[in-house]
C-alpha cells in the first residue's frame, strides 16, 4: 500500500520496548523494597485465610446468619444462609473461603490506603487535581493489564493477588470518600467551626459521619471489584473460585468451570448484600437535609 | 469609635479572588467599583469599607438584598472569614490577633451563631446539637446536659432533647438553632437570616419570642435580614447595605424618616411612617392653644391620636417650659394623607 495512505507501516513508536525497559528499570530499583512491603500483606492474608478455612462450615453458617440478622434482619440472614449453603452444596466451600480471604485482605488494605487518600483529596483541590487523572487511568485499564507489572514486581501467588486486587478495586473508595466529604452541606461544616470545633473535630465529628452513606457506597463498589479481580487474579496463580473456572476452561472440564462460576455469583450476592446493609444500618440520619 | 463596645468593626474590606491586594488598592483609591473590580482583577468585592459598632445588649440589624455582603460581614466577627483589610474587635480583642486555641475558645464561649437553614447536625440528638459548643470545650457531660436542657426550656422545647433534628418541624428546628447559640451563655449572638426560611406565621412567632428573649437576656446581637419589616421590628439600630457598602446606619425611625440616599428611600418607601413620626415633626410652629393638653416634642403619633379620640381638639407641644407649637386635627389629617399618598 502507498506509504501516504498507511504511514504506520513505516513509522511506529517502539512503545512496547519502552514500557518494557521502564518496567525493567522499576524492577531493578524497586523489587527489594516492594518485596519487603509484600511481607506484611502475606502475613495478614495467611492469618485470615487460615482462619476462614479452619472454621467448620456449620459455624460459618451460624456466624453469617448472626451477622446478617444484626446488620439488617431475618431477610439478610436468610440471603447469607442460602448463598453459603449453596456454595457448600456444590463443593466450592474451601475455594470460596480462599477467594473471600483475598477479598477481605484487599478490602482492608483499600480502606487503610483509600480512606486517607479520599480525605486528602476532599481537603485539597490541588491534590485532587493530581490524583484525578491517576484514578481515571486506573479505572479505564482492563483488569488483567494490571497483572503483568504486578507479577514482575511481586511475583506470583496469593499475596501479589491481594496487591493487584487492591490496585484494581481502590478507586471507587477514594472517589466516593472525596465526593461524600465535598457533598456535606457547607453550613453544617461552618456551624461546627462557628461553635469552636477544631479541624480534626470537624473532619471526624461532622464531615465523615455525614459522608458515611456515600463512603459506604464506595466501599460496596470496592468490595465487588475486589471479588472480580480476585477471580481474574487466578491467572497469576491465585487460588480459589477463579482457579476452578480457569482450570475448568483449560481442561475443557465444563462441570468444574460451572461450579466455580456459580460460586462466584453466590459470593458476589453475599458480599454485595452485606456491604449494602452496612451502609443502610443506622444511617437513617444520613447526609440528607436537616 | 468607642472601644468598650462588644463588637467593633473598622474600615473592613473583604475582596474575594487571587488578586485581592491589587483590587483593594484600586478600590480604596476609588479607581474601580464592584463591576470594574471584577472585570479588571477577576475579584469580587464582598465588603467595602464597612465600619460599625454594636453596643452592649443592642440588637443591630444589617439589612440588604442578596449579594450585598451582609452575610460576609457577620462571618468576620467570629473569623469564619478573614478580612482583606480592616479591624475587628470583639470585647476589646482583635480577632485577627488570636491564636487558633483562643479563637476556638472565643467561638465556643463568647459568640453564638444561628444559621439561615438551621444547620443542625442530623446524626446528633437535639441536646447533643445544642451542647456542641460546650462539648468541644470539654465541659463535663452532666453540665452539658443541664445547659442543653436549660437552653431548650428557654425556647419552649423542653423534653425534646433525645429526639433527632429530622423529627422536628422547620420552626422547631430553628428554635433548636437558637438554643444551640444560647447554650454556652455567650455575650454575643450572630443571627444570619435566622427566620427567613420559615413560613410567615411561624416567622412572626419566632420573631416575637426572640424579642422577648433578647430583652430578658440582653445579648449583644448582630441580626442579618433581607426583610426591612423584620429589621424595623427587631433592630435597635439598622445598617443598610448595598454592593458591600453600608449606605446608612441609624435607628428604624431615622431610616424611615430621614433616608440618606436614593437607594434607602426607595427601600423604605413602602413602610408607613406613622408609627415613627413624632409630635415635633408635624406641629405648626408657634402659638399655643389655650387650655389644651400639653405633650413633649418626641411624643409618638399614636399617643397624640389617643388624645384626640379622648375629645381634645387641639394640643400644645412643649419642651419643658418652652412652647414649641400646636397640633390640630388639620395637622393630623395632613400627616395621614401624605403617608397614604407615599405608600
Amino acid at each position: 500500500m502507498d506509504p501516504l495512505l498507511n504511514p504506520f507501516d513505516y513509522f511506529t513508536l517502539p512503545f512496547g520496548d519502552w514500557s518494557e525497559s521502564a518496567l525493567d528499570w522499576i524492577v531493578d530499583i524497586g523489587r527489594a523494597p516492594l518485596l519487603a512491603a509484600k511481607a506484611p500483606v502475606q502475613v495478614f492474608l495467611n492469618l485470615i485465610q487460615g482462619g476462614l478455612i479452619a472454621v467448620p462450615p456449620l459455624v460459618g453458617l451460624i456466624f453469617i446468619a448472626a451477622v446478617g440478622f444484626f446488620l439488617s434482619g431475618w431477610r439478610l440472614a436468610l440471603i447469607g444462609l442460602v448463598c453459603l449453603c449453596f456454595i457448600g452444596l456444590i463443593g466450592a466451600w474451601e475455594a470460596a473461603m480462599i477467594t473471600l480471604s483475598i477479598v477481605l485482605t484487599s478490602v482492608v488494605l483499600c480502606i487503610l490506603v483509600g480512606l486517607p487518600l479520599g480525605i486528602l483529596a476532599a481537603r485539597s483541590d490541588r491534590f485532587f487535581r493530581i490524583l484525578r487523572p491517576v484514578l481515571d487511568f486506573m479505572q479505564t485499564m482492563p483488569s488483567f493489564v494490571y497483572l503483568v507489572p504486578v507479577v514482575m514486581l511481586f511475583g506470583i501467588g496469593d499475596a501479589p493477588g491481594v496487591i493487584v486486587t487492591c490496585l484494581f478495586a481502590i478507586t471507587p473508595l477514594i472517589r466516593l470518600t472525596n465526593l461524600g466529604i465535598r457533598e456535606v452541606r457547607e453550613d453544617m461544616v461552618e456551624a461546627a467551626y462557628a461553635f469552636g470545633a477544631s479541624e480534626t473535630r470537624v473532619l471526624f465529628g461532622t464531615q465523615l459521619p455525614l459522608a458515611r452513606p456515600t463512603i459506604l457506597a464506595g466501599l460496596n463498589q470496592t468490595v465487588l471489584l475486589s471479588l472480580t479481580m480476585a477471580v481474574v487474579a487466578s491467572m497469576i496463580s491465585v487460588g480459589g473460585l477463579g482457579r476452578m473456572v480457569l482450570e475448568g476452561i483449560g481442561r475443557l472440564d465444563f462441570g468444574s468451570a460451572t461450579v466455580g462460576g456459580l460460586g462466584i455469583v453466590m459470593a458476589a450476592i453475599l458480599v454485595d448484600r452485606y456491604t449494602q446493609a452496612l451502609g443502610a444500618a443506622r444511617s437513617g440520619r444520613g447526609s440528607g437535609g436537616a | 469609635m468607642a472601644n468598650e463596645h462588644p463588637v467593633n468593626c473598622c474600615n473592613l474590606w473583604k475582596i474575594f479572588g487571587a488578586r485581592a491586594e491589587q483590587a483593594l488598592e484600586a478600590a480604596k483609591s476609588g479607581e474601580v467599583d464592584k463591576d470594574e473590580a471584577f472585570k479588571r482583577f477577576g475579584c469580587v468585592i464582598g465588603v467595602a469599607d464597612a465600619s460599625f459598632s454594636v453596643a452592649e445588649g443592642e440588637v443591630f440589624c444589617i439589612m440588604g438584598l442578596s449579594g450585598s455582603g451582609k452575610s460576609t460581614i457577620i462571618r468576620h466577627v467570629n473569623r469564619l472569614i478573614e478580612p482583606t483589610a480592616g479591624l475587628i474587635h470583639v470585647e476589646g480583642r482583635d480577632v485577627m490577633g488570636l491564636n487558633p486555641k483562643e479563637l476556638r475558645e472565643l467561638r465556643a464561649r463568647k459568640i453564638g451563631m444561628v444559621f439561615q437553614h438551621m444547620a443542625l447536625w442530623p446524626h446528633k440528638t437535639i441536646s447533643e446539637n445544642v451542647a456542641f459548643g460546650l462539648e468541644v470545650q470539654k465541659t463535663p457531660k452532666e453540665t452539658r446536659r443541664a445547659a442543653a436542657d436549660d437552653a431548650l426550656e428557654r425556647v419552649s422545647l423542653g423534653g425534646w432533647g433525645d429526639r433527632y433534628p429530622d423529627e422536628l418541624s422547620g420552626g422547631m428546628q430553628q428554635r433548636v438553632g437558637l438554643a444551640r447559640a444560647l447554650a454556652a451563655d455567650p455575650d454575643i449572638l450572630l443571627m444570619d437570616e435566622p427566620f427567613s426560611a420559615l413560613d410567615p406565621l411561624i416567622r412572626k412567632d419566632l420573631q416575637d419570642e426572640f424579642l422577648k428573649l433578647s430583652r430578658e437576656m440582653k445579648k449583644t446581637t448582630l441580626f442579618i435580614t433581607h426583610d426591612l419589616d423584620e429589621a424595623m421590628k427587631m433592630g435597635n439600630r439598622i445598617a443598610i447595605m448595598k454592593d458591600g457598602r453600608i449606605v446608612q446606619t441609624g435607628t428604624p425611625e431615622n431610616i424611615v424618616l430621614r433616608p440618606a440616599t436614593e437607594y434607602v428611600s426607595r427601600f423604605v418607601s413602602s413602610i408607613s411612617t406613622l408609627k415613627y413620626i413624632s409630635a415635633v415633626e408635624i406641629m405648626t410652629q408657634g402659638g399655643t392653644a389655650p387650655g389644651a393638653r400639653e405633650f413633649g416634642p418626641s411624643t409618638p403619633l399614636p399617643a397624640l391620636l389617643k388624645a384626640f379620640s379622648e375629645g381634645a381638639e387641639e394640643l400644645t407641644i412643649k419642651d419643658g417650659d418652652r412652647c414649641l407649637g400646636r397640633i390640630g386635627s388639620a395637622e393630623i389629617l395632613e400627616t395621614v394623607k401624605s403617608d397614604l399618598a407615599r405608600v
